[in-house]
């Protein structure tokens, strides 16, 4: 009984901590389905109204922006683009680094490794004007490589994957020596598939990271053609329903691939084999 | 020359550990040659040398007449099963026989016969599409074998490959192994700590110590002759009794006896060497030992006891003798089978 009571007690609190995070999201949700002058006349709404599809319709299609060049849907390609590059690029530049450190007989491996490590401490605001300028050197600005490339290597992935590698027996690599893999044929053939949860769970992670990007984007983008969601999250003008509505599209995106893939997810950062 | 051939070879470890001392051997085309010895002494990095996996500091390695020492292993033509087996765990059995042959370029018609008789040959072609996760150990250590065998290799490398196995199970593969090699006739050379299986196992048997080989011969050879007194103590089970003793005008005075007119020049310090097997029980004899404990194996009893001066000492005698804790044994050395060693040494002196 005395159990029954502390296990309703400790889901009570959970469920508390629940409604605290959901109910601001459900209202702006239920008051973006609603026409404007009914949220400015009656304020937010806890039930839905019938402008969904017109509210989300005129988003999406909606010319923003000071020069009316991009519309909520080119921010979510933009976005898109960038994300993906940023997952990709990063994920594909630390399975390498991790290789390297751990496989190949350098001097000061783990000297390097610390190194690489350290810049976790250095956030990219740190090292904004310099890597603008670079960009601007390399005429960079505008462009997606502009977007993707500074953000594009990651310690923490090169951390997970080397501490990963390093798991692996050396008997494996041995054996696969004999069996005639090369360098390259050892790193496809059984690093890249023994590492796919890993992998998986990484790109999940720098998608986030890269969609959830504001001040770089900001800096190297002069063009309102590529705005990204989170960009026009702040420049978006418009009603306050059609706002909302923004909102609630730019969360979709990480969501969706959240619980595609989380089975991955947690495999990959809480492996336990 | 003969198929494998090692000259005078080294190894040196960058930190200055030399595990293995200019050793020179040559095993014969389909022969089954086992290295043994304690752990630490070598016989892993001599047998990783063969394999490519250790650079050779100095020296020289023949296989089928060609100098291997700078070949990259996967060009040598060599197969090694490894103690935990490291099969590739993300692939079924059928791709982990089949991964070597496809690196090669072998096509795969070819690759699907050769992978199929090697199951076959090992009655493993039920598991051919499970992941090495889902078999037990002994499937894991048939199909280790198979990635061996399918490839056709010139020599086959075994590295401690039973030890991750049950005592049963043990038992079993090695004979599995041993009618294996014999049916596919390959050169093979097989690493141990346990001597019942490199005396089992064995056509030549390699008695490695300290980096050095110590003897090389048949197994009964090395029973029956061993060399010095580090092969003595090492084969065989259980194992030799040793006595401190001196030798003076061809007598030799042990812990409360004597034996006259041995068959040696030696003079001095020496250690005087008797297995348990090679003793009987007779009247007035030299030994007089006082029995501690009996353990009983049902074909044979080991029984431990001491001499005069508390030496502990082993007697083996048949099982259907009933011998008492406490009795007084009197033991005669059976066509005088013993051994004599040079204290300070280590050599056989008789």
């Amino acid at each position: 009984m005395t159990r029954f009571i502390t296990s309703s007690f400790s889901h009570l609190i959970l469920l508390i901590g629940i409604l605290i995070m959901v109910v601001p999201v459900w209202m702006i949700f239920a008051s973006s389905t609603h026409t404007s002058s009914m949220i400015n006349m009656n304020g937010l709404q806890m039930f839905l109204g019938d402008s969904f599809y017109e509210n989300y319709l005129r988003v999406l299609l909606y010319q923003g922006g000071f020069f009316k060049e991009i519309t909520a849907l080119k921010m979510f390609f933009n976005s898109f683009i960038m994300a993906t590059g940023v997952a990709i690029l990063s994920v594909v530049t630390s399975l390498m680094a991790a290789y390297a450190l751990v496989y190949y007989r350098i001097k000061y491996a783990t000297l390097l490794f610390w190194i690489i490590f350290i810049t976790i401490l250095v956030p990219l605001e740190l090292r904004i004007f310099p890597t603008y300028s670079v960009m601007a050197e390399l005429n960079l600005v505008n462009s997606y490589f502009g977007l993707i490339v500074p953000i594009s290597a990651s310690a923490i992935a090169t951390l997970f994957f080397r501490q990963f590698y390093k798991t692996v027996p050396d008997e494996l690599l041995e054996s696969a020596k004999l069996d005639g893999a090369n360098t390259w044929r050892f790193f496809v053939d059984f690093l890249i598939p023994l590492s796919k949860t890993m992998i998986v769970a990484m790109l999940i992670f720098m998608f986030v990271f890269g969609y959830n990007q504001y001040l770089w984007p900001l800096l190297v983008t002069t063009s309102e053609q590529y705005w990204t969601v989170v960009m026009g999250l702040k420049m978006m003008s418009g009603s306050i329903v059609h706002r909302f509505a923004f909102v609630m599209m730019s969360m979709v995106p990480p969501i969706l691939i959240i619980i595609v893939l989380q089975k991955y997810f947690i495999k990959g950062v809480f492996q336990d084999k | 020359m003969s198929f494998l051939d090692l000259k005078n070879v080294t190894k040196i470890y960058p930190n200055g550990t030399k595990a293995v001392h200019e050793t020179s051997l040559s095993v014969d085309e389909g022969e089954f040659m086992v290295f043994v010895g304690p752990s630490g002494c070598g016989k892993s990095t001599l047998l990783r040398m063969v394999a490519g996996l250790e650079d050779i500091t100095e020296g020289d390695i023949n296989l089928d007449g060609k100098l291997i020492n700078e070949i990259d292993p996967s060009e040598r033509d060599v197969a090694m099963v490894f103690q935990n087996y490291a099969l590739y765990p993300h692939m079924n059995v059928y791709n982990n026989l089949a991964y070597g042959l496809k690196n090669r370029g072998i096509d795969k018609e070819t690759i699907e016969q050769k992978v199929n008789d090697a199951a076959k040959l090992l009655q493993i072609s039920d598991y051919l599409q499970r992941k090495p996760s889902m078999l037990s150990g002994g499937q894991r250590q048939r199909v280790a074998m198979g990635r061996a065998i399918v490839r056709n290799p010139k020599i086959f490398l075994f590295d401690e490959p039973l030890s991750n196995l049950d005592a049963k199970l043990r038992i079993q593969m090695r004979l599995e192994i041993k009618k294996l090699q014999q049916k596919v006739g390959v050169t093979s050379i097989f690493v141990t700590h346990d001597q019942v299986e490199a005396m089992t196992l064995a056509d030549r048997l390699a008695v490695i110590n300290n980096g050095i080989i110590e003897q090389l011969g048949t197994p009964i050879e090395i029973y029956d002759n061993p060399k010095s007194l580090f092969v003595a103590g090492f084969i065989g089970s259980p194992q030799m009794n040793f006595l401190d003793g001196n030798i003076k005008n061809k007598t030799l005075s042990a812990e409360g006896f004597e034996i006259k007119d041995i068959d040696s020049d030696f003079e001095g310090e020496v250690k005087l060497g008797i297995r348990p097997e090679h003793l009987s029980q007779r009247e007035n004899s030299l030994i007089n030992l006082k029995v501690d404990l009996v353990e009983q194996l049902g074909s044979d009893n080991l029984v431990y006891g001491r001499l005069k001066d508390k030496k502990d000492f082993c007697y083996r005698c048949p099982g259907n003798l009933t011998i008492e804790k406490g009795a007084d044994l009197s033991l005669n050395i059976e066509n005088n089978k013993y051994y004599i060693f040079d204290k300070s040494t280590g050599k056989r002196v008789n």
